[in-house]
């Protein structure tokens, strides 16, 4: 539909690329695991990036993590899958071990303080970013956007649990979509056939 | 004894693990419960310590459970908690990519994975909303949270740019 396929990843490829993903994953690892796989690399498109995830949403478990299984299964199968997983997780374990010795220490610091809270204001707003960039990318029809910023609404502004979330808004949306295929559907069966 | 807290560990997070739907983050309550009041292995307040340390570090946020298991039983308690919480939805997970492969370009599947993309997308941008409430404490981090969010829209420059800016913000400004 985009362009041509790009080319499968060498499983090195696939290790280095998720190690890096988890290493400079700063406040969410969907925003960094985005913009490497489809702004980076190229081996998603922004569609099948959004797909992946919205089906490790739905799984029980981290997202970020159903998603890196579910790419890497792709790419390689289960080999894939534990290299994706593995890379994500295995850098910042130890960083996180280093982290959690050194707070230790020095976590009353002021100066550490000031320093995790800038870090975690311009977080924030990348996730934010992130998601404004993927709307706009996504070109989503009026009754996606509505979804869209129902989840958004429910789940920022009202707190409703995320199972409750996806219970409610997973059937509307898929109508949503079915309801955008059909209208497609249509439109090109009336170019086809004029007469219907 | 140590065995015992370990074991605790195992059944304590691969139980939450599977009624994570949604995320690790939003099984935090479930997390508390398991740490502070059942177990008793920490504070509120080494709790709430454990968590910000775990969101201002690299990775999955879902490695808060490596801290509580650090916290809780050192090197060993890390790996196990991590492990216990990530190996059963991960073979779930894999299973899924499995069927989802076999059931390619099924008309019905791409009617669903389009359906739950809008929900995704609206979910990280609550995500995102959640955390700058409680990260914009004054103007200097409200406004970081801000240029950021344009910076990422706007701009295709890598994020680790307003990271390190805001993290030398943050330290100049005293925030």
């Amino acid at each position: 539909m985009e362009s041509p396929p790009p080319p499968r990843p060498s499983k090195t490829a696939l290790f280095l690329t998720y190690g890096k993903i988890g290493l400079v994953g700063f406040g969410g690892i969907n925003a960094w695991a985005r913009r490497t796989l489809v702004e980076e690399r190229r081996w998603l498109t922004e569609q099948e990036y959004a797909e992946t995830l919205g089906l490790g949403q739905v799984l029980p478990g981290p997202n970020a993590l159903n998603a890196a299984i579910m790419v890497g299964e792709r790419f390689h199968g289960m080999a894939g899958s534990l290299i994706a997983a593995g890379a994500m997780f295995g850098g910042p374990l130890v960083v996180l071990a280093g982290l959690a010795t050194l707070y230790d220490h020095y976590g009353s610091l002021p100066a550490v303080d000031s320093l995790l809270g800038g870090t975690a204001a311009a977080a924030a707003g990348m996730v934010v970013g992130t998601a404004a960039k993927m709307a706009q990318r996504l070109k989503p029809t009026l009754g996606l956007w509505a979804v869209g910023l129902t989840s958004l609404t429910l789940s920022g502004f009202f707190r409703v649990p995320l199972p409750l979330v996806l219970l409610l808004l997973g059937p509307l949306g898929i109508l949503a979509a079915w309801w955008a295929g059909r209208a497609r559907e249509q439109i090109a069966a009336g170019r086809e056939r004029p007469e219907a | 004894m140590r065995d015992e807290i370990l074991w605790q560990l195992v059944l304590g997070f691969a139980a939450i693990s599977l009624v994570s739907v949604g995320g690790g983050i939003a099984v935090l309550p479930e997390m508390h419960r398991l740490v502070v009041e059942t177990h008793q292995w920490m504070t509120d307040a080494e709790f709430a310590r454990r968590y910000a340390l775990a969101q201002a570090a690299p990775g999955p946020n879902v490695l808060v459970v490596g801290l509580l298991g650090w916290h809780v039983a050192g090197w060993v308690g890390m790996l196990v908690a991590t492990i216990s919480m990530t190996l059963p939805t991960s073979l779930l997970a894999f299973g899924f990519a499995k069927f989802r492969k076999r059931m390619a370009g099924k008309a019905w599947l791409k009617v669903i994975e389009r359906g739950l993309v809008p929900v995704a997308v609206g979910l990280i941008a609550a995500s995102g909303l959640i955390l700058a409430r409680g990260a914009a404490t004054g103007w200097v981090t409200g406004a970081l949270a801000i240029a950021s969010t344009i910076f990422v829209w706007r701009t295709n420059y890598s994020p680790l740019w307003v990271l390190v800016t805001g993290a030398l913000v943050g330290l100049a400004m005293g925030v």
